[in-house]
């Protein structure tokens, strides 16, 4: 789950890692009120979940009542890449000596925390990375024995901060370190990380992701929430706890674990037709799951048919069989549905289905010609 | 002969009195697998179905000789699972539990890593390993895999692993193993170890390697590929269509910038000499034809 700027601060915040005084607002009036708080000149920045704010226009300095009102309401519903402003960040603004960048993620293949640290911060850091790698320290961190102080001093110096920010940096690094793996975080940047001309370290960014796998232990999380989606179908599909993405396609696709889900959406796609969405069962999905997941794909107005491609291992196709049974009582179904099922208990969920099958309702023995029959059906070629 | 694990692999189910713990568990043995105890705090002294039951690793160990372990326990309790089967002595730990939080997978990787180095762990969040007409530790249905080799199969997706033994064991193509190494930021187990134990394995005569967007492992496994292996080598990668930026159900499989899309990693394995097919069906039929090329 990606946080937004406001939200990555307030989490930085528990965490002890300094940001600028500031609040969120939906509309002018209260962008007046945050700024009138925070103290001018103030910065008026868009909050939204992509990157370029800045060049779109979505990051603005205000000195005034006068100009905080000019740019929150340019910037509320401006469109920055798709993404519609509705919420504002006001701060107050910082003078700035110099800009740097700071972060913590997972080397995958090294199975290693590692950490990034730039003097050349505030701009796109994975530009830098490409062009100019030696720019960026980075340091492999063992979660076994976790960042100390005296490694995150030896790091900005090898980084090459400026000296008398050096101090206050290491400690800052060493609680964003703690953000990173406490707060459970895929992800936790700070970009830039500013010295100021008074002498002090803060985050004037934030970018935190946060492990979804890793809710159960941070119940404050549930306040962060907030869809960030305007697709109605994936605010439908999420209250129903599914993993689904929306795509433009025809053909409604089901399909157990995320591997045999893309590549079924692969193989759609290869026999001519276009996936409506991904949605992936998961692992052990009840027979309530699989019909919440009907429901879903049954809202999606552009659904002309509906490929199920299950191979059953915790899963078990009796399950799945008892699910699209329950709900193609509740619920009528619109498109027609195409059935590929295999694995764990595939003959007795068979064998449930078999009085059910109609025009509607059909089975293919093979993932391909599930696909080549759902695509056919949704009239997207001629196979 | 198979790779990691065979016919004298005896199991523990850590887990075992749990809904899917019992199921799987007693499917196992069923198969074939030697499970011969079961580990639940607390229920030391009862058994399922006449496996016995542990109040904890230790016990289990002492009293049967186990080796190898599936843990198969709520992602809160798996990481002290998996600890608990190595300081017990346990050799193959293989977890299946989806869920857990990448920290704590990062954290129990690099502890065993230093205190355990001789264990191996496959998974978390991943199918587990069969080795046709032997040995099944963990979820895979065994009636699709078919015994006799000549293939040894590896894939971070579960149900492609399933359609992967499928698509074989349909065009009668028998396979020595079969290893889900999981989607998992953090998998105990990559490609590569798999692979390097195919090379190694006299039984194993080719190999399908099952990959999917985001990380670089199957980028490495190329390297790998290309370097130390001499048998042929079967690909198929998911998610060619996959949408960037958005996590396509595994945690793993997420392409950020220009990393890990399906066709960097397709190409990376097509230059390492690998046949890389469009779909898992085609990787079937090219594998059966690579399998007759051998006889």
């Amino acid at each position: 789950m990606d946080l937004y700027e406001y939200q990555g601060k307030q989490y930085f915040h528990r965490f002890g890692i300094p940001t600028s005084p500031g609040g969120v607002a939906d509309t002018v009036e209260e962008a007046v009120v945050q700024a009138d708080q925070a103290g001018y000149p103030v910065v008026v920045k868009a909050q939204v979940k992509v990157g370029g704010r800045g060049k779109a226009g979505g990051i603005k300095l205000a000195k005034d009542p006068a100009e905080v009102r000019q740019h929150a309401g340019a910037i509320l519903g401006l469109d920055i890449k798709g993404h519609v402003v509705k919420r504002l960040w006001i701060e107050h603004a910082s003078d700035i000596a110099r800009e740097y960048y700071a972060s913590f993620t997972l080397d995958r293949p090294n199975k290693l925390h590692l950490g990034m640290l730039s003097t050349a911060g505030g701009v796109d850091i994975e530009e830098v990375a490409a062009t100019n790698p030696e720019a960026i320290a980075r340091l492999h961190i063992d979660p076994v024995e976790g960042l100390s102080q005296e490694t995150a001093r030896r790091w900005v110096d090898e980084a090459g901060l400026d000296e008398e920010a050096r101090d206050e940096a290491a400690t800052v690094l060493v609680r964003l370190y703690h953000c990173f793996v406490e707060g459970d975080c895929d992800l936790a940047e700070i970009n830039p990380l500013i010295f100021t001309t008074d002498g002090r370290v803060h985050a004037l960014d934030a970018k935190v992701t946060l492990d979804e796998n890793a809710a159960y232990r941070h119940p404050e999380w549930e306040a962060l929430g907030g869809s960030d989606t305007d697709d109605e179908r994936e605010k439908m599909a999420k209250a129903r706890g599914l993993n689904y993405i929306g795509l433009s396609g025809s053909v409604g696709i089901i399909a157990n674990g995320a591997g045999l889900a893309m590549s079924t959406l692969d193989v759609v796609t290869q026999v001519g037709g276009s996936a409506a969405n991904f949605l992936d069962i998961g692992g052990g999905a009840n027979a309530a799951v699989m019909a919440a997941a009907l429901e879903v794909i049954n809202s999606d107005p552009a659904v002309r048919s509906i490929f199920v491609n299950i191979f059953g291992g915790i899963t078990r196709v009796d399950e799945v069989a008892k699910g699209i049974i329950e709900a193609l009582t509740h619920v009528e179904i619109r498109s027609p549905i195409v059935l590929r099922l295999d694995g764990t208990n595939s003959v007795e969920g068979r064998e449930l289905l078999a009085p059910h099958l109609s025009d509607r309702l059909l089975a293919e023995s093979t993932m391909l010609d599930g696909a080549r029959r759902a695509v056919a059906l949704a009239g997207q070629a001629g196979q | 002969m198979s790779i990691f694990v065979d016919e004298r692999t005896k199991v523990v189910v850590q887990g075992l009195t749990g809904g899917q713990g019992r199921f799987h568990g007693l499917r196992n043995r069923d198969y074939g697998t030697q499970v011969v105890a079961g580990v639940t705090p607390g229920k030391g002294g009862t058994d399922v179905e006449g496996i016995p039951v542990f109040d904890s690793m230790h016990e289990a160990v002492a009293a049967t000789g186990a080796d190898a372990s599936f843990v198969v326990v709520p992602p809160r309790f798996a990481c002290d699972a998996i600890l608990e089967a190595a300081v017990a002595g346990i050799g193959f730990i293989v977890c299946i539990t989806e869920g857990i939080p990448a920290q704590d997978e990062a954290l129990t990787y690099n502890r065993l890593r230093r205190e355990f180095p001789t264990v191996r762990l496959l998974g978390p969040n991943c199918p587990g390993i069969i080795s046709p007409g032997k040995t099944n530790i963990g979820i895979t249905s065994g009636d699709i895999a078919l015994a006799g080799g000549p293939v040894g199969i590896v894939s971070r997706s579960g149900t492609l692993t399933y359609q992967a033994l499928y698509e074989l064991s349909q065009q009668g193509v028998g396979q020595t193993t079969c290893v889900g190494i999981g989607g998992d930021p953090v998998p105990g187990t990559n490609f590569i170890d798999c692979l390097e134990a195919f090379q190694a394995d006299p039984d194993t005569r080719a190999v399908m390697m099952i990959g999917e967007i985001g990380g670089s492992e199957e980028e490495r496994a190329a390297g790998f590929i290309g370097a130390q292996m001499t048998k042929p080598v079967v690909a198929y990668i998911a998610g060619v269509t996959a949408p960037p930026g958005r996590k396509m159900g595994h945690a793993g499989a997420i392409i950020s910038g220009s990393q890990g899309t399906a066709q960097a990693k397709m190409d990376a394995l097509s230059a390492a000499g690998v046949s890389v097919a469009a779909n898992p069906t085609e990787a079937g039929e090219r594998m059966v034809e690579v399998v007759r090329a051998l006889a």
